[in-house]
């Protein structure tokens, strides 16, 4: 048992009573309470847990709770400020781009992650970028289509 | 149609309405039951059995019982009721008793204090097998001398169709194929979980993931020797479904453990145990012989269906009597003979998935029609259009259709949707290539193929069930403003139910803002969110109720008139509601027929029919696939939410062509191989192409405003669809779904059949255990 201390959504956490082997995901489902980052496969393969980690976007699955020591997470939790959705969430919202929605909060991130780097995507780079995230629900196209509206919404800054 | 006048309001009927759950489903706010915690809560684990056909000699659970954390290990000896439950029959134990039947079986439940705890407690029981015999395959289940994996023998069900002359006289040409299709895996992204928390009154409330919470009720109070009113059930958050939550998971689990400890004990399944958790869609062998006249006018079809039910009933038998009627496909044959079995294995249960049974034959009798096709020269779009279903048309069950069956025009439609541009084979970008990324090739060796289908769905339940949906809409003011609540026990699992239910208040009563009420069952049934029924069950329940709400405020409206001491003018919404305006209605379909002794009968209320065509491209060299598009026409009857109508198409074509391409659920002597996401490939954003959709809207005398439920019928056909354009690229005769790269390449040959099997000797068109059976099962439910 160990204690790991890091920053999530901005926040400076210490958790105690962390488990060798527990993953990031466990982190912040079960001893934080954040339970929008989802466990949909436990193996890297489903993108439906996808955290941004120092800026890096990763499978909080596959990374170890102590690696996030001293280091920033952001979560879904984390985006919309001060109530307003992120623009990405919004599109996700008007696109018609959620069904169930176990898989959202992983593409949200995704998307957001493609649009800091790529400002307006085309529909391939989008399809690159977000094939590490499965959804069984929507088919994708409306999924390609948000992250298009979401390009636009940031652009004018909506 | 034009009787109905309804006021336009944004976010009603028709319009693009954004979903209720949205905000909540992006800002990761929305509870999923696998997100759900109460202070003090147990974690349950599951014991499963690692064999699939064995006698269970001993299990030791001293070790378990004392291991940190553990407050409980259950047996069998340990359900107070009735260790049994099912669907159709009350088939499956709770817990196994004395024999498993598949790999996967539950045989005892845990629970402690943390999930690590209950895991560890698992792998400290002793479970002693002796494996016995097993049956590992569908035509062996037939065998005289094959094991029985039930007393009452190895035939679940058999269904007979005999419809016109079997001689068929006047057919000019035959075709004739065997097919066969893998076990699909429904593969929601959510798993399966459930929260059980004890009441004070010895009874216990339920927080679960399902498609339906009071068939779960039926099944669950037997089991805990509960009456029905001590078992409250409150849906949680469904993170998909797809036929894989009509079953029980850990509902009675959780229950026993919860009522056994006085304290909430949670479920929630990781992935490799959700593949244990739910039944699957059945693998099928189909033989077909189809006749025409030189025409292409269809004179007979005949079929051989063969479906693996797997170690327990489930939903198997309704399955295998649709898969019976669908045989034919949506086309007009005078003469149809059809004889379906589902068997049981030592395989893991089967039941629904999308579609049930339909994409299974409907991949047979639409590779039959392009064979058909090919022998008589005839256009393979021609020669659907030739032999489409119309209204009116006689079934093969020997009822004339009664519905709305715009078959011709969902052909005519797909089939004008513009090709996608053929692009230049050298220099695209690599995601332009089959294989993609992996860049495994420059454009060498690419074939195009073009593949067609037509399918068709039954929309609600058959056969003769009472089939009802209760709702209930309340009309209140809340701090001033009006606000209308929908309260109903159907669930929302990411369909999009509760949107579409909003859009009928609005436009039904013209409010706002409409909220719904956690579904739970302290009010009537809805009924499954299953059969592409909820749109029309759900929300004719709605429109229903919604038709008596403004009949209370028309009421109220004329005494406040009658009434001189009120100052003039005329009254508005917020005077009529001094106190709330609330109703409740119940919606039913048309009933329908049992077969009768030749399969004969009016056993479906209503069809959704579907046109797909899919283009691909296939890496000849490498047995790489592209999908470039797919076009689809799909009879939505009236679409009430294009959003929702597009997200349905498209999803539901993405899992069949999941089924073409990737999708198998692997098994070694019944025990699942590949129960990962690593393993079990599903399509991603790579795979999926682009859809181009037609709705075609022909309004549905059964269903409110003309709409039809259109869930399955894209899954019914894409299957077919694409295995069809990837035979127009190669050649080859591709007779299994999904295709594998080996096949593609011809290194392996196509599926073959040791011949048909005999038809097996039953009672009568009933499953087999009713005529068995005498306790109480759940058959009069489905």
């Amino acid at each position: 048992m160990t204690r790991v201390c890091c920053t999530v959504n901005g926040r400076p956490v210490e958790v105690d009573g962390v488990r060798a082997g527990e993953s990031l995901l466990a982190l912040l489902r079960e001893h934080l309470g954040l339970p929008g980052s989802k466990n949909a496969c436990e193996q890297g393969e489903c993108g439906s847990c996808a955290v941004e980690l120092d800026g890096l976007l990763v499978c909080s699955c596959l990374v170890l709770a102590g690696q996030a020591h001293g280091r920033q997470v952001t979560t879904i939790e984390g985006l919309a400020a001060d109530g307003e959705l992120h623009p990405v969430q919004q599109a996700f919202v008007e696109a018609g781009a959620i069904q169930c929605g176990f898989c959202t909060p992983g593409l949200v991130m995704a998307a957001r992650d493609l649009l800091r780097r790529v400002p307006d995507p085309e529909d391939d780079e989008i399809r690159e970028a977000l094939a590490g995230n499965l959804c069984r629900c929507t088919g994708y196209q409306k999924i390609v289509d948000a992250v298009h509206l979401a390009a636009g919404h940031l652009a004018t800054g909506r | 149609m034009s009787a109905i006048t309804l006021e336009r309001r944004v976010g009603g009927i028709g319009d693009p309405a954004e979903r209720l759950d949205g905000v909540e489903k992006v800002t990761g706010a929305f509870e999923y039951a696998s997100d759900l915690c109460r202070d003090g809560m147990l974690f349950g684990a599951t014991l499963r059995s690692p064999i699939a056909s064995a006698r269970i000699r001993r299990v030791d659970i001293a070790d378990a019982l004392a291991s940190p954390g553990v407050e409980a290990v259950l047996l069998a000896a340990d359900v107070p009721g009735k260790n049994r439950f099912g669907l159709n029959f009350d088939d499956q134990p709770v817990l196994a008793e004395g024999l498993v039947r598949y790999a996967g079986e539950p045989v005892a439940v845990v629970a402690a204090t943390s999930l690590a705890d209950a895991r560890a407690a698992v792998g400290r029981i002793v479970l002693d097998l002796e494996e016995l015999p097993g049956v590992y395959d569908m035509e062996q289940a037939l065998e005289e001398n094959a094991p029985k994996v039930h007393e009452l023998g190895n035939v679940l069900r058999h269904v007979h169709i005999d419809h016109g002359d079997a001689g068929a006289a006047g057919a000019e040409v035959w075709v004739e194929g065997y097919y066969e299709t893998a076990m699909q895996d429904q593969a929601p992204l959510g798993p399966e979980a459930g929260l059980a928390v004890p009441g004070g009154d010895g009874g216990v409330d339920l927080y679960v993931t399902t498609q339906w919470l009071h068939v779960d009720r039926e099944q669950i109070a037997p089991c805990l020797g509960l009456p029905e009113d001590k078992v409250r059930l409150h849906l949680a958050g469904v993170g998909g479904a797809f036929g894989a939550r009509e079953d029980i998971h850990s509902q009675i689990h959780a229950c026993l453990l919860a009522l056994r400890t006085s304290k909430p004990v949670k479920f929630s399944y990781g992935r490799e145990e959700s593949f244990s958790g739910h039944v699957h869609r059945h693998p099928s062998r189909i033989w077909m012989r189809h006749g025409a006249r030189r025409d292409g006018k269809l004179v007979a079809v005949s079929a051989r269906l063969l479906f693996d039910g797997g170690a327990y009933a489930s939903s198997s038998p309704a399955v295998v009597a649709n898969a019976a009627t669908f045989a034919a496909g949506p086309y007009e044959v005078p003469n149809v003979q059809v004889e379906a079995t589902v068997v049981f294995t030592n395989n893991p249960p089967c039941g629904a998935m999308r579609g049930f049974g339909a994409p299974q034959v409907c991949f047979a009798h639409e590779a039959q029609m392009d064979k058909l096709a090919r022998s008589l020269d005839i256009d393979p779009v021609e020669l659907r259009l030739r032999n489409a279903l119309a209204t009116g048309s006689v079934l093969p069950t020997g009822r004339p259709l009664a519905g709305s069956a715009p078959v011709r025009e969902v052909i005519e439609r797909c089939a004008a949707i513009p090709l996608p541009e053929p692009e230049p084979a050298a220099g695209r970008s690599l995601l332009h290539y089959p294989g993609g990324a992996g860049g495994t090739t420059r454009g060498e060796g690419l074939r195009r193929g073009v593949g067609f289908a037509v399918g068709y769905k039954n929309v609600a339940f058959s056969e003769g069930f009472d089939d009802s949906s209760t709702a209930r809409v309340t009309l209140r003011l809340v701090r001033g403003e009006v606000e209308a609540e929908v309260y109903t026990a159907a669930v929302e699992m990411g369909q999009g139910l509760y949107t579409l239910l909003a859009q009928i208040v609005r436009s039904e009563l013209g409010v706002e803002r409409v909220v719904l009420r956690r579904a739970d069952t302290m009010i009537a049934s809805a009924g499954s969110s299953s059969a592409s029924r909820q749109s029309t069950m759900a929300g004719g329940a709605v429109r229903l109720a919604c038709c008596r709400v403004r009949e209370e405020l028309s009421r109220r409206a004329s005494a406040l008139a009658a009434d001189k001491s009120r100052p003039g003018g005329p009254a508005e919404l917020e005077d009529l509601l001094y106190e709330p305006v609330e109703a409740e209605a119940v919606h039913r379909h048309r009933r329908t027929e049992r077969f009768d002794e030749h399969g004969q009968g009016d056993v479906h209320a209503y069809f959704c029919f579907a046109a797909e065509r899919a283009v691909v491209e296939v890496d000849e060299e490498l047995g790489l696939v592209r999908v470039l598009q797919v076009a689809a026409a799909v009879d939505a009857g009236r679409v009430m939410n294009p959003l929702g109508f597009a997200g349905q198409v498209e999803g539901g074509t993405a899992q069949g062509l999941g089924l073409a391409l990737m999708e198998e659920v692997r098994l070694a002597r019944g025990v699942i191989s590949n129960p990962s996401f690593t393993d079990y490939l599903i399509p991603t954003i790579l795979d999926m192409p682009p859809v181009a959709l037609q709705a075609v809207e022909e309004p549905e005398p059964e269903g409110p405003y003309g709409l039809k439920g259109i869930a399955e019928s894209p899954t019914v056909v894409a299957t077919a669809a694409v295995v069809a354009a990837l035979r127009d690229a190669t050649g080859r005769e591709l007779n299994r779904a999904p295709v594998s790269p080996d096949e593609l390449v011809g290194l392996l040959g196509p599926a073959r059949s040791a011949g048909v099997p005999a038809v097996p000797e039953v009672p009568g068109q009933e499953a087999v255990p009713s005529y068995h059976t005498t306790g109480s099962g759940q058959q009069h439910l489905m």
